[in-house]
């Protein structure tokens, strides 16, 4: 059976690939919007520690024979206690300044990030094994479903979809947007703000981690991992529009989808076409697809 | 000495040594690849410092015109001042199609919008045929001058790297100084009021962009022709970080900063490269994080900062 000339068996795969790489995105985007929505911080370091979170999946299974499912808790742990170093000692000191120093702050400490990490373990791609109880595959009789991407699908969209219910339907998320929209009233009600918002910053750079050791199996985990995959997600993000929690979600997944059928029909274009999707929403919708016209 | 007085003399004793550089025994190389990158940061300042516009994708239009250059003078056979004119209006060919686009979004969603054009054009030279992919573009002669002056001589070579730089340097005062400068710092200060004004924001900001990619692709042009190649790493974004950082470093909005930011960074850059590896990065994001921390104004903004403070201890001390 053949689509437009292609052979079902290839473009289902590269729709499987185009979902797993759908789910980083989104889980990267969703992080992205949290620091952004409740910090006014664009945070550049997310591909760092989304790479400190593969690193560290990494280091566990080599120096200490952690298996990956201590890592997929301990890898969140790690990186979200150091989020909550960098938002205590500076980010703290950037939230009444232009944005852009945020932005710039970050790419400072993803610079830094990256060169510790190129001098330890050089930019050769590390393997990551895929742990035992998924390894294989499933035939679902019109294809073969490598069982570890399944296992990232599902997993990165209940992460997704779970923080976005934590956000916009309980009322801890409530008492997180109220603390963005007027602090101070948010803290005469007996809310330690201050405390709210670096938990905040760490729940993000946790969620980078835990999408860090999701990819380990599925890629080379070198120090440039992450810079490579923040410009797609930024775009991504200014596709979807920044305002947008669920908007997050939905655009990273099916950017992912739509990278991985170019794969299929014009490889030469796989790289731009997040760009080119980018350019051609900026014409139509300024505010990108689910962002609010101010 | 008064302000204006100790800015003419440190112009007059900079342009001096720049002069006297190549009898000084400084590797003339050096300073040639230290004044295109300064070039370049005075381009990136014209946009940021005076307009307010952070773009984070300056190496799409460096790059764009070190490869239009290198290929026009290498494989067409060009003479390297027209090479240098093409390259610098391709760049900005370039500029004006992102800044088009990028206008369309304000402050922090402009930089993320530059940032994910510029890496477009990174793909692109990636993948196009002329530009070696990976190896990039090698090879490319300086030529002879108006067809007389041989630019292989160092020496010839970094006195029309100077004159290039001086003629920038002038010419942005020159902007910055003009009614169209006045109303893009009009704009920086508060947008809303420039537009409740009757200005035309918006197709100023796009003057002022295509503008600055020009003139970062006259830098990377010559840079090109003093190197002799142009390859990925003049389009990748981590050279638009840069030419942020020497911005920031030597003090945004303000004339010498971005040039002593230049000469701070490819100096350090040259300096640590053989002996610390891959610390430089560290180093570099280093410093990035001690500015927007600690030192938001650069060397240029602080030193004019406490001058200002001194003159008034000094007014209130008198008074």
């Amino acid at each position: 059976m053949e689509i437009l000339g292609i052979p079902l068996q290839a473009f289902l795969g590269q729709l499987m690939l185009g979902l797993v790489n759908g789910s980083f995105y989104a889980m990267l985007s969703l992080g992205l919007a949290v620091i952004f929505g409740l910090l006014g911080i664009v945070n550049f370091a997310h591909g760092a520690l989304y790479m400190l979170g593969a690193y560290v999946a990494w280091l566990s299974l080599e120096k200490f024979g952690l298996n990956y499912w201590a890592a997929l808790v301990l890898a969140p742990l790690v990186v979200g206690a150091l989020g909550i170093v960098i938002e205590r000692t500076l980010l703290k000191r950037l939230y009444k300044v232009d944005p852009i120093y945020g932005l710039l702050l970050t790419f400072g400490l993803a610079l830094i990030a990256e060169g510790v990490l190129r001098d330890q373990f050089g930019v050769s791609g590390q393997q990551y094994p895929v742990p035992e109880a998924l390894q294989g595959a499933t035939d679902l009789g019109f294809m073969i479903l490598p069982n570890y991407r399944a296992w990232v699908i599902v997993a990165s969209l209940t992460v997704c979809f779970g923080t976005w219910f934590v956000i916009e339907r309980t009322r801890l998320g409530s008492y997180l947007r109220a603390g963005t929209e007027n602090p101070s009233l948010v803290q005469a009600f007996g809310v330690n703000v201050p405390a709210m918002v670096a938990l905040t910053y760490a729940a993000g750079a946790g969620l980078a981690a835990l999408a860090g050791v999701l990819a380990a199996p599925v890629i080379q985990i070198t120090p440039l991992m992450g810079a490579n995959l923040i410009i797609v997600v930024f775009a991504v993000v200014v596709i979807g529009g920044m305002g947008s929690i669920l908007g997050a979600i939905l655009t990273g997944l099916v950017l992912g989808v739509v990278e991985g059928l170019t794969k299929v029909f014009y490889p030469e274009a796989s790289n731009i076409v997040v760009f080119v999707i980018m350019a051609i929403v900026l014409m139509l919708r300024p505010a990108g697809l689910f962002g609010k016209e101010k | 000495m008064d302000r204006e007085r100790l800015a003419r003399f440190g112009w007059a004793l900079g342009l001096l040594v720049l002069l006297l550089a190549p009898w000084l025994g400084i590797y003339p190389i050096f300073v040639m690849k230290a004044l295109c990158f300064a070039i370049f940061a005075c381009a990136f300042n014209l946009l940021l410092g005076y307009t307010g516009l952070l773009s984070f994708g300056h190496a799409a239009y460096f790059a764009a015109a070190a490869y239009s250059t290198g290929w026009l003078v290498r494989s067409a056979g060009w003479s390297p001042e027209l090479g240098l004119v093409a390259g610098t209006l391709i760049a900005a060919a370039v500029g004006l199609v992102v800044g088009l686009i990028a206008i369309r979004r304000q402050g922090i969603y402009f930089a993320m919008v530059t940032l994910a054009l510029a890496q477009m054009v990174y793909f692109v030279f990636l993948q196009a045929p002329f530009t070696g992919g990976e190896d990039g573009l090698q090879g490319v002669p300086r030529g002879h001058l108006f067809g007389v002056l041989s630019l292989a001589d160092d020496r010839v070579m970094y006195y029309l790297v100077l004159a290039v730089f001086v003629a920038v340097f002038a010419a942005i005062i020159r902007i910055v100084h003009s009614p169209f400068g006045q109303v893009l710092k009009a704009i920086r200060e508060n947008e809303p009021r420039a537009v409740s004004l009757g200005y035309a924001v918006d197709r100023y900001k796009l003057l002022a962009f295509v503008l600055s990619t020009a003139i970062a692709g006259l830098a990377g042009a010559l840079k090109t022709l003093v190197l002799g190649f142009a390859t990925l790493s003049d389009a990748h974004w981590s050279l638009s970080g840069e030419v942020v950082l020497m911005t920031l470093l030597g003090g945004m909005g303000t004339f010498a900063g971005p040039v002593i930011g230049a000469f701070t960074i490819i100096g350090l850059q040259n300096f640590l490269a053989d002996r610390v590896g891959s610390w430089v990065t560290v180093i570099i994001g280093g410093i990035f994080v001690a500015c927007v921390v600690a030192f938001r104004r650069g060397f240029v903004g602080e030193a004019l900062a406490w001058m200002q403070r001194r003159k008034l201890e000094r007014a209130a001390a008198g008074g």
